[in-house]
């Protein structure tokens, strides 16, 4: 290997690219190379994916009417309702969620700083891609889209910026037909939940292999979960804003008046009724 | 009659401390039997014969074992042969008026010699960091002294194959080293005789591996561009030993 050119005293070796750091206590240690930072993302991104089905499985509920929804809302926030206030929980996970993207974005974005370096010219001539999938290149421009994604959802439906008099705080139900009535917002919404499904097919495999779950006995089965899981998260949230806009949720299906003021009474009594 | 053919070649050229630049040479009289070296053995002689400085790549066996040859050929690390170094490569591939583009590999720690020979001397520092066992020398023990399971002696090969060539590093779009390292270290860690060093071997190796390269994003290009196959699994298996490895209380690492 290469003996030719490296023998003792003989051509000198290019210089590293980074120096060796003094290694921190142990889980520390783990952020300070790229395979302890690999190991973070898979985990990370694995509670992520976790956050993800279970917030499309809960917004199944939209599919339930306008007073289930609303019910699951307030389920939510009165998570360990006995033991602890009102939201308690539901402040815990939001914090959980908030430190796994902050890790999970930070060993990306270090990780790709230390590529970059390693790999500051290209092929004059061009090259081939034999096995790199179209999700595996676009991580980079797939998760900046997912995190702006994120932000604008948040500030779309649950602080209700650009809804204005028309967000109604605990009708979640109505919110989604406000929202979804916008041509421009439901063009945002499926290309991100597009831009969503790639990063998962790819982030899904190769969380197995950053983690070294590799066994013959299954690996053949890691690719097609991880197409499997993104197929599913992809038809499961398109569904909402698609149907949504087609009319699913408009304003026929409901009893109550969205902009009266006992609105939530309103929808518990209405859920009383279904049942 | 031998067929023969005519090629267009555009290659790197690149004097030590300047930039470089593609060279076009025409390539006439190639016969299909020849190996892409030999195609490239005709086309300096002929440089030399004209006083022009032949262009300097690099090779030695000849026969795909050495890891030695090195080109990008069209895009492709080792070209578009799969399983196959530079070198048995053979020009049969290729049709009579083709355009074939040489580039050397490339990589901020593979710096370039001069045209299409780069220093891969980067890799042997990962080899120094762990890529021996300890093993007692004088008389040689008795054959089959330790029990080594077929399945872990095969995969163990598996790993061995690697010929230490780069073409994995040159291959990724980040220029990481991870299939190279991993067959080095796991056919040691595969094997009964590997386990007293198996946990600092591996945590010397990623450390100096990434000291020199790029990090892994599992877009799987090393593993197609390999001319030994090597297997995507002992990336796996190395990021596992890895984590363990900062975990694990070596004071019990004599058990099993």
């Amino acid at each position: 290997m290469a003996q030719a050119l490296s023998k003792p005293g003989g051509t000198k070796r290019p210089a590293p690219l980074r120096k060796p750091v003094k290694a921190l206590p142990f889980p520390l240690s783990l952020g300070q190379t790229a395979i302890g930072k690999k190991w973070l993302m898979a985990l990370t991104g694995l509670g992520l994916i976790g956050f993800v089905v279970a917030h499309m499985v809960g917004n199944l509920h939209v599919y339930e009417g306008p007073a289930v929804l609303a019910e699951y809302a307030e389920t939510l926030r009165t998570l360990g309702a006995g033991l602890f206030p009102r939201g308690a929980i539901l402040w815990v996970m939001r914090l959980g969620l908030i430190a796994m993207f902050g890790i999970h974005i930070w060993a990306a974005v270090t990780l790709n700083a230390m590529n970059v370096k390693a790999s500051p010219t290209s092929y004059a001539g061009g090259r081939d891609y034999i096995a790199a999938s179209f999700a595996s290149r676009t991580m980079r421009w797939t998760g900046p889209i997912i995190l702006l994604y994120v932000l604008f959802h948040l500030a779309d439906l649950t602080w209700g910026w650009w809804l204005g008099d028309k967000f109604v705080h605990g009708d979640p139900y109505h919110n989604l037909d406000a929202s979804m009535s916008r041509i421009p917002v439901l063009i945002i919404y499926i290309v991100a939940n597009v831009a969503l499904a790639i990063h998962i097919f790819h982030g899904a495999w190769s969380m197995f292999q950053s983690l070294g779950i590799n066994n013959p006995k299954y690996n053949m089965a890691r690719r097609g979960l991880a197409a499997g899981l993104a197929g599913l998260i992809l038809v499961g949230n398109l569904s909402f804003p698609i149907l949504s806009a087609a009319g699913l949720t408009d304003e026929d299906n409901r009893k109550c008046d969205p902009y009266a003021e006992n609105v939530l009474e309103c929808l518990e009594e209405q859920l009383v009724e279904e049942h | 009659m031998e067929k023969t053919m005519k090629l267009t070649l555009k290659v790197w050229r690149q004097e030590p401390g300047q930039n470089g630049k593609f060279q076009t040479y025409e390539a006439p009289g190639i016969s299909e039997d020849m190996s892409f070296l030999e195609m490239l053995d005709v086309v300096n002689e002929r440089l030399i014969e004209e006083g022009t400085p032949p262009i300097v790549f690099e090779s030695d066996c000849r026969e795909g074992i050495c890891g030695t040859c090195n080109l990008m050929i069209d895009g492709q690390a080792h070209g578009p042969e799969k399983a196959t170094a530079t070198c048995q490569l053979h020009m049969r591939k290729y049709n009579d008026g083709d355009h074939i583009t040489i580039e050397p590999w490339r990589a901020a720690s593979f710096p370039i010699i001069r045209d299409l020979a780069v220093d891969r001397s980067a890799l042997d520092a990962i080899q120094e960091a762990g890529g021996y066992i300890t093993a007692p020398t004088g008389s040689a023990s008795d054959a089959n002294l330790t029990p080594v399971p077929k399945e872990a002696a095969d995969s163990a090969m598996d790993a061995a194959a690697c010929i230490g060539c780069g073409a994995c590093v040159a291959a990724c779009p980040n220029s990481a080293a991870q299939l190279f390292t991993s067959a080095k270290v796991m056919h040691m860690n595969l094997l009964p005789q590997g386990q007293a060093e198996r946990w600092k071997r591996t945590e010397n190796m990623v450390e100096t591996m990434e000291e020199y390269f790029g990090s892994c994003t599992n877009h799987g290009e090393c593993h197609e561009a390999c001319p030994k196959e090597i297997s995507l699994d002992f990336i796996a298996l190395m990021n596992k030993d890895y984590v363990k490895s900062k975990i694990k209380n070596r004071k019990l690492s004599g058990q099993n």
